[in-house]
């Protein structure tokens, strides 16, 4: 409500500036705010890219700008979004998530196209974390099915992180021997060794972190470098697999409600500044991978060389995967039931 | 037409009134929003309605949310029974702390009940270090879930007896043991019918609140398809499929079944009552 309220005010105060009060003071005082919705790991991220962006766009337009972000689950978020929370930004975990806004006619349906390197400024991948010293030498994807070893990670159904960890042992298996029968009996297997589901990918960390379950955590690289700071690099360690996905978290103006609130320009200054070299530093610094070559490099420490497939190689674009692997009836049903 | 006519003689006046505002209360608090569930569901269809309600996960889910919280209301009845006879016949010192913890399940978010539990069963936590090297597995197991539906429905049983049994006067006790009934016929034939009707209630408020529970259970249950997946987590994993007819739907069965089994309860119990005042 509060929100809303600022909104209106904001929205007046664009609309006496658009009537052309031209040499008023009024770009002295004048403010705006933009609303971003976002997946759960980016919390910190998206706090020291706002600080920045703020005075950069302070400085280019004149404006104050206050950004409020909005963190949760990848999936929830975007029904909060379908349902009428009014994002004018979202930058969700998946594009499935914003197809799915896209499907609710609040945004283009072409969005991907509109922004560079299909709308996702930054890349992650997905790795291990063990406990220190790695005493159940985990040291590739293979080894997470062996018998006696217990692996940590979300509900694929309820959590997108989970679904890039499903995705990233399939296409592993698939790439290694070339067949999708293969790729099914290994993930089968995986998931044979997994002793809880949590919703999310935060709680499977508290599961491996806190309560001391499983002997591997399958794990955003972002969030495995966000264990190891706050639950102590003495104690955890992060292997990465030979061969990962490539998951690409896109970002995207929802059409409809930057109209209504007057914040296009606003919205689009924003997405666009995660692409130059201040905001990939960032990216980088925050341990997602940055699309800028420059700070991939400066950051190199930061990711270690996996070889990385995309979802089209292995398995097509993500509504096809949706439905044949997550959706009710799906593959990831048909695991579980025999 | 008869009915009615007999409510006429009523010594109370304002029966129009007063139910015009029972019936408006109920539409606005519980039938209008619990509509919504069968509007959702409606424009579904009935085939693709019984597949979305009959896969083997979401039976499985009904029967594992049914079940456990079955056991723990059965168990809640005794642990209820024998904490509301404490409070109300002994005196000793913190006597009131005991009073006020019996509803502390109500006031905490039910999430925290949950973390709670999974750090206490956990293989690191203070209880699951002793169970789990004796093959003790409680979290990520029912038994888990049972236990925080016992946590959860405990007050219920507890509230709805304790008043019953304050009232319940211990001359009538006395007089049946001057009369020769051993301790337990006491019980059984003079306690027990009086607090049968409370204990039911209690029971069934904390039967129904173990059915739709999440937020406790979710922490606890490990959420494995087939095992330990409980209802209200496959109507939340259908709506992050962004199905929401399908998640309607199997609210709707959910809430179905919930009601006839309120409905027969309430049968029961006033047949029970009727029975004992006879």
């Amino acid at each position: 409500m509060n929100l809303h309220g600022i909104k209106k005010i904001t929205l007046a105060a664009s609309i006496i500036l658009a009537s052309g009060l031209p040499g008023t003071i009024a770009t002295a005082t004048s403010s705006a705010t933009l609303l971003n919705v976002s997946y759960d790991p980016t919390r910190e991220l998206y706090q020291s890219e706002n600080a920045v962006f703020a005075s950069y766009w302070q400085k280019k337009s004149g404006q104050t700008v206050v950004i409020n972000q909005s963190h949760g689950g990848s999936g929830k978020q975007a029904r909060a979004v379908i349902d009428g929370l009014e994002a004018d930004v979202v930058t969700l975990g998946l594009a499935y998530d914003i197809d799915a806004i896209a499907d609710s006619k609040l945004l283009d349906p072409n969005w991907q196209k509109r922004l560079a390197n299909n709308s996702t400024p930054y890349t992650s991948t997905i790795v291990f974390v063990v406990r220190k010293g790695n005493p159940k030498k985990i040291n590739n994807w293979d080894d997470l099915v062996k018998p006696g070893i217990s692996v940590i990670t979300p509900n694929p159904k309820t959590s997108g992180g989970a679904r890039w960890n499903y995705l990233a042992a399939w296409g592993y298996k698939q790439k290694q021997t070339g067949s999708a029968d293969q790729a099914k009996t290994f993930v089968k297997a995986l998931y044979k060794n997994v002793p809880v589901l949590d919703t999310g990918a935060r709680g499977s960390t508290l599961s491996f972190a806190q309560r001391g379950l499983g002997d591997v955590l399958i794990a955003w690289e972002n969030e495995a470098h966000l264990i190891l700071k706050e639950f102590g690099s003495d104690k955890y360690e992060i292997v990465s697999p030979s061969e990962s996905i490539l998951a690409e978290p896109p970002v995207a103006i929802v059409d409809k409600n930057v109209t209504k609130h007057g914040t296009r320009k606003l919205a689009e200054a924003y997405l666009n500044f995660l692409y130059t070299p201040q905001a990939q530093d960032i990216i980088a610094a925050n341990f997602y991978r940055p699309r800028n070559l420059a700070s991939l490099k400066k950051y190199a420490a930061n990711f270690p060389k996996i070889k990385l497939f995309t979802l089209n190689e292995v398995l097509g674009n993500w509504r096809t995967v949706q439905k044949t692997h997550f959706n009710d009836g799906g593959v990831f049903d048909q695991i579980y039931i025999h | 037409m008869a009915l009615f006519q007999r409510k006429r003689h009523n010594i109370l006046p304002g029966f129009g009134l007063s139910m015009g505002y029972t019936v408006f209360y109920l539409s606005a608090i519980v039938i209008v929003p619990l509509s919504m569930i069968f509007f959702n569901t409606i424009p579904m269809g009935w085939d693709p309605f019984v597949n979305a309600v009959t896969t083997p996960r979401v039976l499985a889910s009904y029967k594992l949310s049914f079940s456990t919280a079955l056991f723990a209301a059965v168990f809640d009845a005794f642990a209820g029974l024998l904490t509301a006879w404490v409070l109300v016949r002994y005196r000793f010192p913190g006597k009131e702390l005991l009073d006020a913890l019996v509803d502390l399940p109500f006031a905490l978010p039910t999430a925290v009940a949950g973390i709670c539990f999974a750090t206490l069963y956990s293989p690191i936590g203070w209880l699951g270090q002793i169970l789990m090297p004796l093959n003790l597995q409680i979290i990520n197991s029912p038994t888990g879930i049972v236990i925080a539906l016992i946590f959860i429905g405990f007050p219920f049983v507890v509230r709805t007896i304790q008043p019953v049994l304050e009232e319940v006067e211990q001359e009538i006790e006395e007089a049946a043991q001057c009369l020769g009934a051993t301790r337990w016929q006491t019980f059984r034939k003079i306690l027990l019918p009086h607090l049968f009707p409370a204990l039911l209630t209690g029971v069934t408020l904390a039967f129904a609140r173990g059915i739709g529970e999440y937020g406790s259970v979710i922490f606890i249950a490990g959420n494995l398809p087939m095992k330990t997946e409980i209802a209200p987590l496959m109507i939340m994993s259908k709506l992050d499929q962004f199905d929401y007819a399908g998640a309607s739907a199997v609210a709707l069965v959910l809430l179905c079944i919930s009601f006839s089994m309120l409905l027969v309860l309430n049968a029961v119990q006033d047949w029970q009552q009727k029975e004992y005042r006879s």
